[in-house]
C-alpha cells in the first residue's frame, strides 16, 4: 500500500493550477482533502503523474452568498461548511446532511467540492446538490462554465469534468420561505457509506425527492402532493426505477424497500416543516 | 519498624497496569518500531488475484531490472530451500507457504520482491508478469464434497482431507427410544478478530552457521516453532525466534504469521541481507488467517420433559485452501465439550475437514466455540418452543448437576468446578431478568419487534496439546506416540541488589500479563508490587520455553500465572531457610511482608528482603547446608489432568472449564430492520478472579468482537472466489457506537486444578454472544433460520414480507444475483448512420478496435479474429493498465458476431462475452448488444461496492465509441439511453 512516484505541486495562483491541468491533462489530479484520493493512491488504484494541491489558494477558500446562491470554493473543508454560522438558515438540508458525511476526523480534511468531484454514488454532498438543483462551476485554462447538478453526474465516479478542467466552486440555492427540507440515511454503522439516503424538498406546489446509494449516482424525482396511496405508488415506481443492486451490505430488494419506507418518511418530514 | 499483618494481598485487586504508561505516551515498542540493521531490505508479496488457477509462467525479468531491487523470489525458489509444511493429519498432500504450480485462493503468495524500500518493492511487484490458466472454484464446504467438485489437491483424490466418526455411550439406542428428535442445520460464516497491528517479520540468515534469526509478532503456540524449523531444514537451535516487547493485538490471528516468518527467512537468505516485512491491511483481511466457517447438522434425542438424552453432530469444517498447522485444531478444540453446559450421556460425532478456495484458517478468539454453540444453543431454543416448555426451564433441566463436579463429559472433558444452576439463578436475579420480560411485553404491546435471547456455554481454557491428535485414529496415535499436557514455564531471578525479575513464555498481546505476574510474585515474596519487574519478550535461543508456550486458549491466568506462583513458592521456601539462620528461628516460623523477612511470632526480629535475597550472589558460602541458591528459579508445570486421548477417543481437551450464562433483549426497527441491543447481561464463572478490571476488559473485548460477528463482520467471497471484504469499509468492525455496555456478573468457583484457582475468561463471549443475539432475533421475528451476520438486509428479509411489484413492466431485469456474485449483464442498442456492411467491416479492423476500445494503446492483430491490446481502463481517478485479448467468434456476416475479451493487470482481471447484432433500418444500422462480464482481483476486494457501476461505465464507453466511430448515431434502450437521459436531464 505505497503509491507509485508522482509529482506534487502546490501552486500559488489559479493560473498555475490551470496551466498544470492543461499541460498534464488526464495525468493530473487535483488534491484538496485527499480523503478518497489518498487511499486510492496507496492502493495504486489511481496513478496520477502529478498532484495539484489547491489548499493554499485563498480565492478557493470562501463560502459566500451571491444572488440567492451560496458559493462554496473548492478548498473549503466539510468541517468549515459545518461550522458556517448561516448554514442552518441558508442551507437547512445541508445542515442535516453534513453530519452523515464520514466522521468528524474525515470532515476536518475532506472538502465539499472534492466529494462532488469524486461522485461516489452514496455520498451525501452530491445527493444534496441534486436535491437542491445546485450547480458546479468548472474552470479550465481556456474557459469557465457552469453545469447544473442534473447534468454533472454521469455515472459511478463519472462527472462532466473534462480533461484540463477543475471544479472552482459549487453553488447551492439559498433556502426559500415556505419550503421544507428533510434528510434521512441508513448505513450499517454511523459514518458508513449510505445503503440508501434520501433528501426531500417540499413547497406548497411541488415535492422533490432525491435518492442516493441506490443507482450509480444520485437521482431526483417529482412526487405527487398527496400523502396517501398515490405517494406510495410513486415511491414504489421510483424504487423499481433505480436499478437497485445487491452488494455485501444489502440486497437490491432491501434497498427498494428502504426507498419506499425511508422515502416516505423523508417526504412527510419535509412537508411537515414547510414554514 | 511496623509491619501491617492485616494488609490485604495483591492478588484479586485491580492494580494499575504497569504496561500502560509506555503505551499511553506512545512509547510502546511494536515490531515496526524495532531497530533493524542498516542494510535491512523490505519484502513485499505478489498475491494471486485468482481463487483457483494453474500458473503457466512467471516472468520476473522486468522486476529485477528496477534499481534498488535485490531479489525476486518465486515459489520454486522457496521450495528449493525449504520443505513442505507439516500437516496435522495423515494425508498425501503438500502444503507450501507460497504457490508453486497452482494458486488456490485469492491472496495466496505467488512471488516475493526484496528491495531497498517498500515503495521500490511495490513498483517492481507491478512488473512481474504471471500467466494463469483459470480453474473452476470450490467455495462452499458442502459443495466441496460433491462428486463433480473441482479438486484443490489432486493428490488427495478428494477435497475432504480428514474424516472421523466418534461414538460415546449409546447414541443409537437413545435416538431410537427418545420421544422426540429435533434437528437444526447451520452454516456458520467466516470472520476474524481483527488486530489493529498487522503481521510483521524481521528475518536474518547467517550463512556461516546456517542459522536463521527471526523476530516476528508471533503469539504461539510454540509448537509452531518446530513447524518453522522443519520447513527451513535446520535444527531448532538454528531457528532463533524472538518476539517484540509490545503487540498491537492478536486474538489468535498472529499465530498465522509463521508462514511469513518462513518466507522472510528465505528472502533474507536469498538476498543476503536482513529482510523486513510489515503486512498491510488489504493483505491482512484477504490472506492472514480466518476463523473456520462450518456447515453443521445437529440432532437431539429429547424426552417429553425437554431432557436431552443424545446428540448427533455432523460437522463439515472449511479450513480453506491448505490445512495449515495447527488445523484441524478449530474442529477438535471443543471435542471434550460437545455437550456444552449439559449432562448428555450419549453423543455421536461425524467430523469432516474440507478444503476450499479460501484463505487458510487458523487461531481466532473463541477458537471452535462459536461454531458449536451456535447450533447447540439455537437447538435448545427450538426444543423449548417445539415442546411448549419455557426456554429457561429446558436449559435448567439439562445443566450439569451442581453436585457432579468434577464431571466427566461423554466425550472426555473433566469439568473442573462450578455450580451452573446457581450461577444461572444469580444471573437472572442480579441481571433483573423479570424486568426484561416486562420490557418485552410493553414493547410488543406498543407494536414493536422485541425479542429475548438466552445462551449457556462452557468456556474451555488451557488447551491439552494432545487434543489435536483426536483427529487421528487410535492406531495412528499409537504409531505416532502419545501427545498431551500443556507445559507452562516461569523464571524468577534475583539480582545482587535483591531486585526480583520474572520471565515467562507467555507472549502477551495487550492482556496485562506483566501486571498480574508482578501481583502474584510480589504478594508471595512480601515485597512491594513495584519492586517486581516482569519481562514477557521471548527469545527461543535464550529463554525457557516449550511447545505450549505462548498466548492462546486463555491459558495465562490459569497456567502461566499459576506457574509463576509455583516458582515464587520455591524461591520463598529457600529464602525462608536462609533468613531463618540469620533470625535464629525455624524456617517454618518465617514470614514475608513489606520488603521484610521476619519471625512471625516476633515481627520485630526482621531482616530486609533484599539482604537475604542477595546472599546467594555475595556470600554463597553462607547458605545453610542443603539449601540451594536463590539467583534463579525456573519452574515447568503441566497439569496431570491433561492426558492423551484414550483408546476410545475420550479427550480432556482443556484443563479448565468456566461457565457462562447470557441473556439479552433486542429491538428491531420494523421500517429498516436495524437491530438495537437494548440490554445484555453476561454471567461468568471463571474461577478465582486475579484482577477484576482485567477480567472485565476481557469480557468487554470478547463481547465487542462477538457483536461484530453477530451483526457486522464477514469475510465474504463471490461465487467466482473473489475476495470481497478487503477494506474496513466492507469488513465492518463495530465501533464504540455499536457496542452497548454489557452488565457483567460473576460467580466464583475456583478451579481445583490450577495453582491459583483461576480459569480462562478471554474467549467466552465470542462463543456465547453470537447465538444469544440470534436467539433474540428468532424470538422477535418468529423466524427459525437465522444466518449471521445479521445485517439489516438479512433482518429485512425476515420481516418485510412480499414485495410490492412495480406498476410498470421492468425494462431491465432486476439484479437477481446473490450478494457477492461478480457477474454483470447488460444490453442495449444504438442506431448508426452507416450501412450494415460498413459497420461489419469496421468491427474486424484493428484500427476501429483501437479507436473504440477505451484507452487502447495499439491493437495487435494476431489473426483475423484474434486481437491483442494494451488498454487503460477505469472510471474517475481509478485507472489501471491491462493486457486485453479480444476474440471474434460465431460470425454471421454481416449480421452478428460474438466478441469475447479478457483483461489482466495489476488491479485485477475481467472477462466478458458480448453478442453484437446488426439490423438494417432505413439505410441506417441498428447495433444491438448484450453482454455478460465478470471482474475479480484487487478491484473486487477493495471496491466491490463501486465495481458494478464502474464496469458499466467502461462497457458503456466501448459501445458509445462504437456508435460514434461508425458515424454517430442515436443510442436508445438500456445503458446508452440511460447515459443519454442523464446527459439530457431528469429521467
Amino acid at each position: 500500500m505505497k503509491p507509485p512516484a508522482f509529482d506534487f505541486v502546490r501552486p500559488e495562483g489559479m493560473e498555475e493550477v490551470l496551466e498544470t491541468l492543461h499541460l498534464r491533462s488526464s495525468d493530473a489530479r487535483i488534491i484538496a482533502g485527499g480523503q478518497s484520493l489518498v487511499p486510492m493512491l496507496n492502493m495504486r488504484l489511481a496513478r496520477p503523474g502529478v498532484l495539484v494541491d489547491i489548499t493554499g489558494l485563498r480565492n478557493l477558500q470562501s463560502i459566500h452568498e451571491v444572488r440567492g446562491e451560496v458559493v462554496i470554493g473548492a478548498a473549503v473543508r466539510q468541517a468549515e461548511l459545518e461550522a458556517w454560522p448561516h448554514l442552518r438558515r441558508k442551507l437547512p438540508l445541508l445542515a442535516q446532511a453534513i453530519r452523515w458525511i464520514g466522521h468528524v476526523q474525515t470532515r476536518a480534511r475532506g472538502t465539499v467540492c472534492g466529494s462532488v468531484a469524486h461522485a461516489d454514488p452514496s455520498a451525501e454532498l452530491p445527493l444534496a446538490l441534486i436535491a437542491l438543483n445546485g450547480s458546479v462551476r468548472l474552470a479550465s485554462q481556456r474557459s469557465k462554465r457552469t453545469v447544473p447538478a442534473a447534468d454533472f453526474f454521469l455515472g459511478m465516479m463519472s462527472t462532466a469534468i473534462a480533461e484540463g478542467e477543475m471544479i472552482e466552486a459549487v453553488t447551492f440555492p439559498v433556502a426559500e420561505n415556505g419550503t421544507g427540507y428533510a434528510f434521512r440515511e441508513i448505513g450499517r454503522r454511523h459514518g458508513d457509506f449510505a445503503i440508501v439516503a434520501c433528501a426531500a424538498v417540499a413547497d406548497k406546489t411541488a415535492t422533490r425527492l432525491a435518492i442516493g446509494g441506490v443507482d450509480d449516482h444520485p437521482r431526483q424525482f417529482d412526487l405527487p402532493q398527496e400523502n396517501g396511496d398515490e405517494l406510495d405508488d410513486a415511491l414504489n415506481d421510483i424504487a423499481w426505477a433505480l436499478n437497485a443492486r445487491d452488494d455485501l451490505h444489502a440486497s437490491g430488494r432491501y434497498r427498494r424497500e428502504l426507498v419506499r419506507r425511508l422515502g416516505r418518511e423523508t417526504v412527510l418530514e419535509a412537508r411537515s416543516c414547510r414554514n | 519498624m511496623t509491619i501491617n499483618l492485616q494488609r490485604a494481598g495483591l492478588v484479586g485487586r485491580s492494580m494499575p497496569r504497569v504496561e500502560d504508561a509506555a503505551l499511553l505516551i506512545g512509547r510502546g515498542r511494536y515490531i515496526d518500531d524495532l531497530p533493524t540493521r542498516r542494510d535491512t531490505a523490505h519484502m513485499v508479496v505478489l498475491r494471486s488475484p485468482h481463487a483457483h488457477a494453474e500458473i503457466r509462467s512467471i516472468d520476473v525479468s522486468k522486476a529485477l531490472e528496477v534499481e534498488g531491487v535485490h531479489a525476486v523470489i518465486t515459489g520454486d525458489d522457496v521450495a528449493a530451500l525449504t520443505r513442505s509444511l507439516t500437516v496435522g493429519v495423515k494425508a498425501d498432500v503438500e502444503c507450501w507457504p507460497i504457490a508453486r504450480d497452482r494458486v488456490r485462493y485469492v491472496g495466496e503468495p505467488v512471488a516475493l520482491v526484496v528491495a531497498d524500500t517498500r515503495y521500490i518493492a511495490e513498483d517492481a511487484l507491478d512488473l512481474i508478469a504471471v500467466e494463469y490458466d483459470m480453474l473452476p472454484v470450490v467455495m462452499d464446504p458442502e459443495a466441496a464434497l460433491q462428486e463433480d467438485a473441482a479438486l484443490l489437491h489432486p493428490s488427495l483424490g478428494s477435497n475432504c482431507i480428514a474424516e472421523r466418526s466418534f461414538r460415546y455411550g449409546d447414541p443409537e439406542s437413545a435416538f431410537a427410544e427418545a420421544k422426540h428428535r429435533f434437528a437444526i442445520d447451520v452454516s456458520y460464516p467466516r470472520n476474524s478478530c481483527t488486530p489493529i497491528e498487522t503481521y510483521g517479520v524481521i528475518a536474518e540468515y547467517d550463512p556461516g552457521e546456517d542459522a536463521y534469526d527471526v523476530t516476528a509478532n508471533f503469539q504461539g503456540p510454540f509448537s509452531i516453532h518446530a513447524v518453522v524449523a522443519l520447513a527451513l531444514k535446520v535444527p531448532g537451535n538454528r531457528m532463533r525466534l524472538r518476539t517484540p516487547p509490545d503487540s498491537g493485538g492478536s486474538f489468535g490471528v498472529k499465530q498465522g504469521v509463521f508462514v511469513y516468518a518462513i518466507l522472510a527467512a528465505v528472502a533474507a537468505r536469498v538476498s543476503g541481507r536482513p529482510v523486513k516485512w510489515i503486512e498491510d491491511r488489504l493483505e491482512h483481511l484477504m490472506a492472514s488467517v480466518s476463523a473456520t466457517n462450518r456447515a453443521t447438522r445437529l440432532e437431539a434425542a429429547v424426552e417429553a420433559d425437554g431432557r436431552i438424552t443424545a446428540l448427533r453432530w455432523d460437522q463439515i469444517e472449511d479450513c480453506g485452501a491448505h490445512l495449515r498447522a495447527p488445523e484441524p485444531a478449530t474442529l477438535y478444540r471443543m471435542h471434550g465439550n460437545m455437550t456444552g453446559a449439559y449432562a448428555i450421556a450419549n453423543v455421536a460425532i461425524r467430523n469432516r475437514v474440507v478444503l476450499t478456495n479460501k484463505t487458510p484458517t487458523g487461531l481466532n478468539r473463541g477458537f471452535g466455540g462459536p461454531q458449536i454453540y451456535y447450533p447447540l444453543e439455537r437447538l435448545m431454543h427450538r426444543i423449548a418452543d417445539e415442546l411448549g416448555i419455557d426456554r429457561l426451564e429446558v436449559i435448567r433441566r439439562n445443566l450439569v448437576p451442581s453436585d457432579a463436579f468434577p464431571y466427566r463429559t461423554a466425550t472426555g472433558a473433566l469439568l473442573d468446578s462450578g455450580d451452573y444452576a446457581a450461577a444461572l439463578d444469580t444471573a437472572l436475579a442480579n441481571g433483573n431478568f423479570d424486568e426484561l420480560i416486562e420490557r418485552r411485553r410493553q414493547a410488543r404491546a406498543a407494536g414493536k419487534l422485541y425479542g429475548i435471547g438466552l445462551a449457556a456455554a462452557v468456556e474451555p481454557s488451557v488447551s491439552n496439546m494432545g487434543y489435536i491428535t483426536t483427529a487421528l485414529t487410535p492406531e495412528q496415535r499409537a504409531k505416532a506416540g502419545p501427545k498431551n499436557g500443556a507445559q507452562a514455564v516461569a523464571t524468577i531471578s534475583i539480582d545482587p541488589l535483591g531486585a526480583v525479575t520474572v520471565k515467562v513464555a507467555s507472549v502477551p498481546q495487550g492482556q496485562g500479563h506483566r501486571t498480574v505476574l508482578a501481583q502474584v510474585v510480589a504478594e508471595r515474596l512480601g515485597i512491594p508490587f513495584k519492586a517486581v519487574r516482569v519481562n514477557t519478550e521471548l527469545d527461543t535461543a535464550r529463554d525457557a520455553w516449550s511447545i505450549a508456550s505462548g498466548n492462546y486458549s486463555s491459558r495465562f491466568a490459569a497456567a502461566v500465572a499459576g506457574t509463576a506462583r509455583l516458582a515464587a513458592d520455591r524461591i520463598r521456601d529457600r529464602l525462608a531457610e536462609i533468613a531463618a539462620g540469620q533470625l535464629n528461628v525455624e524456617a517454618s516460623q518465617v514470614d514475608f511482608l513489606d520488603g521484610r523477612i521476619f519471625d512471625r511470632l516476633n515481627p520485630d526480629n526482621s531482616i530486609s528482603f533484599n539482604r537475604v535475597a542477595a546472599t546467594s550472589h555475595w556470600a554463597p558460602g553462607m547458605l545453610p547446608e542443603g539449601t540451594d541458591h536463590t539467583i534463579q528459579e525456573t519452574v515447568f508445570w503441566t497439569p496431570e489432568q491433561l492426558e492423551a486421548p484414550t483408546s476410545k477417543d475420550g479427550i480432556n481437551s482443556s484443563l479448565c472449564h468456566g461457565f457462562i450464562f447470557d441473556f439479552c433483549g433486542i429491538e428491531i426497527d420494523p421500517a429498516t430492520g436495524a437491530v438495537r441491543i437494548d440490554k445484555y447481561v453476561t454471567m461468568h464463572d471463571c474461577g478465582r478472579v486475579l484482577h477484576p478490571a482485567m477480567v472485565e476488559g476481557q469480557v468487554r473485548g470478547a463481547f465487542a468482537q462477538a457483536v461484530g460477528a453477530a451483526l457486522f463482520e464477514e469475510y465474504a467471497y463471490g461465487q467466482d472466489g473473489s475476495f470481497l471484504s478487503g477494506t474496513l469499509a466492507d469488513y465492518l468492525i463495530p465501533t464504540v457506537m455499536e457496542v452497548p455496555d454489557p452488565v457483567i456478573l460473576h460467580y466464583e468457583s475456583p478451579s481445583p486444578f490450577t495453582p491459583l484457582g483461576a480459569k480462562g475468561v478471554g474467549e467466552g463471549n465470542c462463543m456465547s454472544t453470537p447465538v444469544c443475539i440470534a436467539n433474540a432475533i428468532a424470538d422477535a421475528t418468529g423466524a427459525i433460520d437465522i444466518t449471521l451476520p445479521l445485517s439489516p438486509g438479512r433482518i429485512g428479509d425476515l420481516i418485510f414480507g412480499e414485495e410490492k411489484p412495480s406498476s410498470q413492466p421492468q425494462t431491465r431485469t432486476p439484479n437477481k444475483s446473490s450478494s457477492g456474485q461478480r457477474q454483470l449483464t447488460g444490453q442495449g442498442s444504438a442506431t448508426v448512420s452507416a450501412s450494415r456492411q460498413t459497420v461489419w467491416d469496421m468491427l474486424l479492423d484493428p484500427a476501429t478496435l483501437e479507436a473504440i476500445i477505451p484507452g487502447a494503446h495499439g491493437v495487435e492483430r494476431v489473426s483475423a479474429t484474434h486481437f491483442r491490446a494494451d488498454v487503460t481502463l477505469g472510471v474517475g481517478p481509478v485507472k489501471g493498465r491491462y493486457r486485453a485479448e479480444i476474440k471474434l467468434s460465431d460470425m454471421v456476416e454481416p449480421e452478428a458476431v460474438t466478441l469475447s475479451g479478457s483483461t489482466q493487470g495489476a488491479l485485477g482481471f475481467g472477462n466478458g462475452v458480448g453478442r453484437i447484432t446488426l439490423r438494417e433500418a432505413d439505410g441506417k444500422t441498428i447495433v444491438g448488444y448484450s453482454y455478460e462480464a465478470g471482474i475479480g482481483g484487487k478491484v473486487a476486494s477493495v471496491g466491490g461496492r463501486l465495481l458494478d457501476g464502474a464496469a458499466r461505465v467502461v462497457i458503456g464507453q466501448f459501445f458509445q465509441a462504437l456508435a460514434r466511430h461508425a458515424g454517430g448515431g442515436t443510442p436508445h434502450g438500456g445503458l446508452l439511453s440511460r447515459l443519454k437521459a442523464l446527459l439530457g436531464g431528469r429521467s
